[in-house]
């Protein structure tokens, strides 16, 4: 079951997830070890594969860093659950094939360490915890369809 | 219909007659920007994919810049993969280390900035070169990737937020603290996913390398990207820097376009802004945060390591000692030369300031002037995110050069009209 890891902050920024000291290599398995070192030392010795990030709103502004996608999936994180993203940490996560969920009252109906259960298809998080059922509008069809081709470049290749 | 200028230079990359915003499109590229850190994870990419071309060697353009002169052995190989890489590809526009510099400075400069054009870089600054009324905007590495193998790229046509300049600038004021006015009073996520676009009276005195900055910051609200009207000193600029491709378009905004918000400035009134850690949006007037000690100054990056700026800082400088340890960064190796023949290295140097190589180093935390546990820095960079500059408990304080010079002055946050108005 995955469990969420809440963090109550906005703009939770690209050098809180990834910071540039590591940005010298692109190894996702040597940047996991880094995941949200700034924002909390100590979440890659609580994540477990499957586990989910939830924010508020902005998550992932500030810098192009793609870095800070391969970081969160190589740190073993499904999916972030935020109020918003920023565009390019948006734009990354898809391209990566990478699932996210924009959920406005996310901070509302998830609390820490909640074991929740997602069915992308029909947008909906199961609250395991709580027993509460919370909708959630899925991506738009052309992010979907490039996270179901596996990424951007197999979504051109096919294309 | 009518279109603002964003979407008339995507609609034409698009090869439609109209766009609307949220509209999906497939972007020509005619700019496609590579650096260190960011590029050579899209050639591995690309190498997996089996994907050993480039759309066209001529629209691309490589520099290192985070972290050159190489800063460790991770760093120097991240060089190596874009220097074997680019080679291979014959890119004609690429600049090894001696006349790499940091990239926003590097490609206007450089004249591969052309109103009406769709540039693309794998960085979030790449909307600094919508001062030259052309579309850019920062992407990762997968896009690049992409842009790199097919020339094009997937947009959603942004709404457009306007942003009018009036009044005139005090002296002492730079654009710096305009676009910190703006950030701190709209937010980091205020023009998220739109168009910014800049306007008004205050604009049209400022210069090119001023405009820069207020566009660069763009991204800092969360924008898409940032765009201003070509004008005589946009022509003027172009005149003196393009080079092998010479014409361009130029669109400009209709009357009747749709804006979604507009934000109104009086720049006569805006005074020197710090924004306060850790986020671009806590600009206050240098008047409420006067006096409190720093230890390092940092002058330099993609926002103000031009040569205005540093003509800027310079002045202040002059004949006074820096109290705390102060790093000048020209942006460029012609910017550094210019400086350096100006006699504004002197100056630095009488003062006690470290002049460094052209890099985007210590802006990110890289090297060159990275902060210890619990230190305090006047920087003239863009952002200012928990460990942006090094140590998590360290502290960034964003200002314009004239600011950053008159605290390294005096060692703590300290007015520059000071300085400015005495002489």
């Amino acid at each position: 079951m995955a469990k969420a890891h809440v963090y109550k902050r906005d703009h939770i920024n690209t050098d809180e997830i990834i910071p540039a000291r590591y940005l010298n290599t692109d190894d996702e398995a040597e940047l996991a070890k880094h995941c949200l070192e700034d924002l909390d030392v100590h979440f890659v010795k609580k994540v477990q594969p499957g586990d989910i990030i939830v924010a508020g709103s902005d998550f992932g502004c500030g810098s192009s860093r793609e870095h800070a996608v391969w970081a969160i999936r190589g740190a073993g994180v499904k999916t972030v659950i935020a109020k918003s993203f920023a565009r390019i940490f948006y734009r990354n996560a898809i391209n990566n094939g990478f699932n996210i969920i924009e959920l406005p009252e996310a901070l509302k109906k998830i609390n820490n360490a909640d074991e929740l259960q997602i069915d992308y298809q029909n947008g909906l998080i199961k609250n395991k915890t709580t027993g509460i059922d919370i909708k959630f509008a899925p991506l738009p069809d052309f992010a979907l369809e490039i996270i179901n081709d596996g990424g951007l470049l197999e979504h051109i290749k096919k294309k | 219909m009518a279109m603002t200028i964003t979407e008339k230079i995507l609609a034409k990359a698009a090869g439609k007659g109209k766009v609307a915003p949220g509209e999906l499109i497939d972007a020509n590229i005619d700019i496609c920007l590579c650096v260190d850190v960011t590029t050579p994870p899209a050639i591995t990419m690309l190498a997996e994919k089996g994907i050993d071309k480039v759309f066209d060697a001529e629209k691309i353009v490589v520099t290192p810049d985070h972290f050159q002169p190489a800063k460790d052995i991770k760093s120097a190989e991240l060089h190596k993969r874009l220097d074997e890489w680019a080679r291979r590809h014959k890119i004609k526009y690429y600049y090894k280390i001696g006349r790499a510099g940091v990239c926003h400075a590097l490609l206007p400069e450089q004249g591969h900035i052309r109103p009406g054009e769709v540039i693309i870089g794998p960085d979030s600054h790449t909307c600094t070169y919508g001062a030259f009324a052309a579309f850019g905007t920062g992407i990762g590495s997968t896009d690049l990737a992409a842009a790199l193998a097919t020339g094009k790229l997937w947009f959603k046509v942004p709404a457009s937020e306007k942003i009018v300049f009036n009044g005139s600038l005090c002296p002492g004021v730079y654009s710096k603290d305009v676009i910190l006015a703006v950030i701190a009073r709209i937010g980091v996520d205020g023009a998220l996913y739109k168009a910014m676009e800049f306007v008004g009276p205050a604009l049209a005195e400022m210069s090119m390398q001023a405009r820069m900055t207020i566009t660069n910051m763009a991204i800092e609200a969360g924008a898409k990207n940032g765009i201003m009207a070509f004008d005589e000193v946009t022509k003027q600029y172009l005149d003196e820097h393009l080079k092998d491709k010479t014409d361009y378009t130029v669109f400009e905004s209709d009357d009747d376009a749709e804006y979604e918000a507009a934000e109104h400035f009086d720049c006569s009134a805006i005074e020197p802004m710090v924004a306060l850690p850790h986020l671009p949006s806590g600009g206050v007037p240098i008047t409420d945060c006067a006096g409190k000690a720093m230890d390092q100054a940092y002058i330099g990056s993609c926002t103000n390591g031009r040569i205005e700026d540093l003509r800027i800082a310079a002045k202040i400088l002059k004949a006074k000692k820096v109290a705390i340890r102060t790093i000048v960064v020209p942006a460029t190796p012609t910017i550094w030369k210019q400086a350096m023949d100006e006699g504004l290295f002197d100056i630095f140097y009488d003062a006690g300031c470290v002049i460094a190589a052209p890099t985007c180093g210590a802006c990110l935390g890289g090297f060159m002037g990275v902060l210890a546990e619990g230190e305090k820095c006047i920087s003239t960079t863009n952002r200012n995110f928990v460990g942006r500059m090094g140590h998590p408990k360290s502290e960034v304080y964003l200002a314009s050069p004239a600011t950053a010079a008159a605290t390294a002055i005096e060692g703590k946050l300290t007015d520059p009209r000071k300085y400015i108005l005495k002489s």
